[in-house]
């Protein structure tokens, strides 16, 4: 039944939202946790939401199932978690904000340039040897995107790590019940 | 002030005085150390464990002569803790340990680690540096809500006196409530020494903790589907059930369905051992029987038991042939190793009481499921494989028959605690139990040491909720016993009349065991005394020991001295007995599964191996001469 490491080539990528609430060392101990198993996190990232008292953490992972149902449970057994959900890719908008600075001068300006008008994502920093690129969008966008510009050069790359949401009107935390956390 | 770069990392706090702002000055005013023992106080605890400390000076200065509470002074932070589960695990109560930051902290880290394998409640309060001071490698600073996180069902740091009383009434319901376990504040002298306004009871803040108690949907009906059509069912008992309290819950299944009883560690003596349906406990030194009823199982019905390793060896060839009800009040331990046809999460005591009414509702509809070709099965096991062993070879005791006279001559009302070895082993096979709560030992983490500080525990809370009508009988080894030994101190001077037998081997017998079986004889660090090398009784002599702590000390090398010992100390009931039993090294635990082997090699004693059959598979057919072949 246990398997360890949780995470192994092939496995398929998950996408957990989790609504914990917005105090010190709640990251520790769900990242704890996330250790101990031997789940290989591929990007993480943690903001304030709609509620001042919560904050929602995305995490990525290529994970096998049976590990990944034992640690939604071991998750949920934390205190300052409120709900998790594992997204369902098909009713899901997931975005992943990165910055990419290219090695680009006066020779292939041009060339990189129309990457950018094809995979309509945005310039923020022109210099005679580079250009900064603001790209966002689903992961499979950004990885073409980084596939074509990896011939010129990647000096530097900053991912923000994937957010995401479900589609339609209702909101996670609508299900998290009888909250005054503030109150604290 | 400037915080410090941990501080502004952590987000402590900057200034405390903007929240007290907030709060309204309602209530009797105090400082936050007093608020901590009126806490205490008005959730109704009635001992406290520990030993004192530069961090947590204002908390011990605000404890009196007028507190309503006993405290008990522990000789190391580790006994503290112990002592407390001790008192948990006898009493039903949460245990509470007072100790310092630093040291104070990190020595208590065993016994929460102990508490959280086994599911003891606990609150653990430790002191901690002021806020000013957290992150700067302050004298005696430690960081001990990181440090615990892997071990405690939940921890608080309080920077702010005013938050005292809620979080204490947080900490003793979240290690009561749900699936329990050791809670540890840590509270800074800054929160310790503030000012703040007391008011009781509190309001809890607990939005992410809702444990389910009470099963929901179809599953008690699939559960009491599956006894109808089951005809080798067996309930699997743990822990889980002792702390829900169900013994009468388990008896009365079992006389319903008569389905046998087999019990993890922790649960020995959840239904008295003279009752027949008891085949004891199951697993790597269990009985025949019941882990031969287990793997022969049709029905697994696990009751707040968690499939341990110890319990089920290989897990792939665990009960091959069982469906599985699994009935837990922790949803994360359904499916974590052995996947449930049904899963019921709740307290077990609720859900029991709610299951066993549908399954006498199908009994009256259907009748009935005929057990009498089980149970034909199970009595040869129990008749032919009791728990047996070699006598000594060097004229020395057998510690088996030593654990066996202990049980004949005691008090049936007595607690039995036990350390870690082959001891507690012996003392959980050959004890006879009539109770539940009667036995305590370290199961889940195996912590050596763990005896004589939980039975000083367990000894304070017969006193103060049985009247100290319950005697406390402690059965420990040698190796197990010097890891804690210093607590002889606390056992005299806190007046707690104990009973030691030490099972006194001179070697870390259960290592040698295993070295015996599986490391050719090659007995690497496991000697702890030889007297022909010495010439000395004992290293330490046991007997002068238990008189420097005031206490009386006991030798028995023959079985006439053992059995006089054992009265003389069953009559003393003014300080601690300690009888220095010299039983045999090469006494071995029998039965026995090697780790990470099927059940169904299970060694009954040497060469003997009752459950496999010359086919080696495991069905049951009506084969009563199968066993016998394979003597």
């Amino acid at each position: 039944m246990t398997s360890y490491p949780a995470s192994k080539p092939g496995s398929q990528r998950h996408t957990l939202s989790v609504l914990v609430e917005n105090r010190p060392g709640v990251l520790a101990r769900i990242a704890g946790l996330f250790a101990r198993r031997a789940f290989n996190i591929n990007s993480l990232s943690v903001s304030p939401t709609e509620r001042p008292d919560i904050s929602r953490v995305t995490v990525t992972a290529d994970v096998e199932d049976v590990p990944l149902e034992q640690i939604i449970k071991q998750l949920n057994k934390l205190l300052h978690v409120l709900k998790i959900v594992d997204l369902d890719p098909t009713t899901t908008v997931e975005r992943e904000l990165v910055l990419i600075k290219v090695a680009a001068d006066e020779s292939n300006r041009s060339d990189v340039l129309e990457i950018v008008r094809l995979f309509r994502v945005r310039v923020v920093d022109v210099n005679p040897e580079s250009l900064t690129i603001e790209a966002t969008g689903a992961g499979g966008k950004i990885d073409a995107l980084l596939g074509l510009l990896e011939h010129y050069g990647i000096i530097e790359l900053v991912r923000s790590g994937a957010v995401a949401m479900t589609r339609g009107p209702r909101a996670l935390s609508e299900k998290v019940v009888g909250s005054e956390i503030t109150g604290r | 002030m400037s915080p410090t770069p941990l501080q502004a990392f952590r987000g402590v706090n900057k200034s405390a005085a903007d929240q007290h702002k907030r709060t309204i000055a309602d209530g009797e005013k105090m400082t936050g150390a007093q608020a901590l023992v009126r806490s205490l106080e008005d959730l109704g605890v009635k001992d406290v464990f520990g030993i004192p400390g530069g961090a947590i000076l204002p908390v011990y200065h605000a404890i009196n002569d007028q507190t309503g509470f006993r405290f008990i002074l522990a000789r190391h932070e580790q006994a503290a803790g112990h002592a407390a589960e001790g008192y948990a695990v006898a009493t039903g109560e949460v245990g509470v340990c007072i100790v310092t930051s630093g040291p104070g902290a990190t020595n208590i880290i065993t016994a929460i680690a102990d508490a959280n394998m086994d599911s003891i409640p606990m609150v653990v309060i430790t002191g901690q540096v002021g806020v000013d001071s957290i992150g700067t490698d302050a004298f005696q600073e430690a960081d001990i809500v990181g440090a615990t996180y892997p071990v405690a069902k939940h921890s608080y740091l309080v920077t702010n006196a005013q938050d005292v009383p809620r979080v204490l009434a947080e900490a003793h319901y979240i290690a009561r409530s749900g699936r329990p376990g050791p809670v540890v504040v840590d509270l800074t002298k800054t929160a310790q020494n503030g000012e703040m306004y007391y008011s009781w009871p509190q309001r809890m803040i607990l939005p992410g903790y809702n444990p389910v108690t009470e099963a929901h949907g179809h599953v008690l009906a699939d559960a009491a589907r599956m006894f109808q059509r089951s005809f080798r069912p067996v309930l699997y008992v743990g822990g889980g059930a002792v702390r829900s309290d169900a013994g009468n819950e388990i008896k009365a299944l079992s006389d319903l369905t008569g389905a046998p009883i087999v019990t993890t560690l922790p649960a020995r003596g959840i239904v008295p051992d003279d009752d027949p349906a008891v085949l004891g406990m199951l697993g790597m030194h269990g009985t025949i029987a019941a882990t031969g009823a287990v793997q022969r199982s049709d029905l697994l019905v696990a009751i707040g038991a968690r499939f341990d390793d110890r319990v089920t060896g290989k897990l792939e060839a665990f009960a091959p042939g069982a469906r599985v009800i699994h009935i837990d009040i922790d949803p994360a331990e359904i499916g974590k190793n052995r996947v449930a046809d049904v899963p019921i999460v709740g307290d077990v005591k609720t859900v029991l009481q709610a299951l066993i009414p549908q399954i006498e509702q199908l009994h009256k509809e259907y009748g009935k499921p005929d057990l009498t070709t089980w149970w034909k099965l199970l009595d040869k096991w129990v008749e032919q494989y009791p728990v047996a062993y070699e006598e000594p070879t060097d004229g020395t005791l057998a510690p088996q028959w030593v654990v066996q006279q202990l049980s004949a001559e005691a008090d049936p009302n007595t607690i039995w605690v036990s350390g870690v070895g082959q001891h507690q082993m012996w003392a959980t096979q050959l004890i006879e139990f009539h109770h539940p709560h009667q036995w305590i030992s370290s199961g889940g983490l195996g912590t050596m040491g763990f005896g004589l500080p939980a039975a000083i525990g367990a000894e304070i809370g017969s006193q103060q909720y049985f009247d100290g009508k319950k005697p406390v009988w402690l059965i420990d080894g040698d190796g197990s016993f010097q890891m804690t030994s210093e607590e002889l101190a606390t056992a005299f001077m806190e007046g707690t009349p104990i009973k030691i037998a030490l099972l006194n081997n001179s070697v870390y017998g259960m290592v040698r065991q295993w070295q015996t079986l599986f490391y050719e004889k090659h007995y690497s660090a496991t000697i702890l005394h030889e007297e022909e090398k010495t010439g000395l009784v004992g290293v330490p002599d046991f007997v002068k020991l238990a008189e420097a702590y005031g206490c009386v000390g006991l030798r028995a090398r023959t079985k006439e001295e053992a059995i006089e010992c054992i009265r003389k100390a069953n009559e003393i009931n003014d300080r601690p007995v300690l009888i220095d039993f010299h039983v045999w090294k090469d006494a071995m635990v029998w039965p026995m599964i090697a780790a990470g082997d099927a059940n169904d090699n299970v060694t009954y004693m040497p060469g003997i191996k009752p459950l496999l059959n010359p086919q080696g598979n495991v069905s049951l057919q009506d084969e009563p001469d199968t066993t016998e072949e394979n003597n």
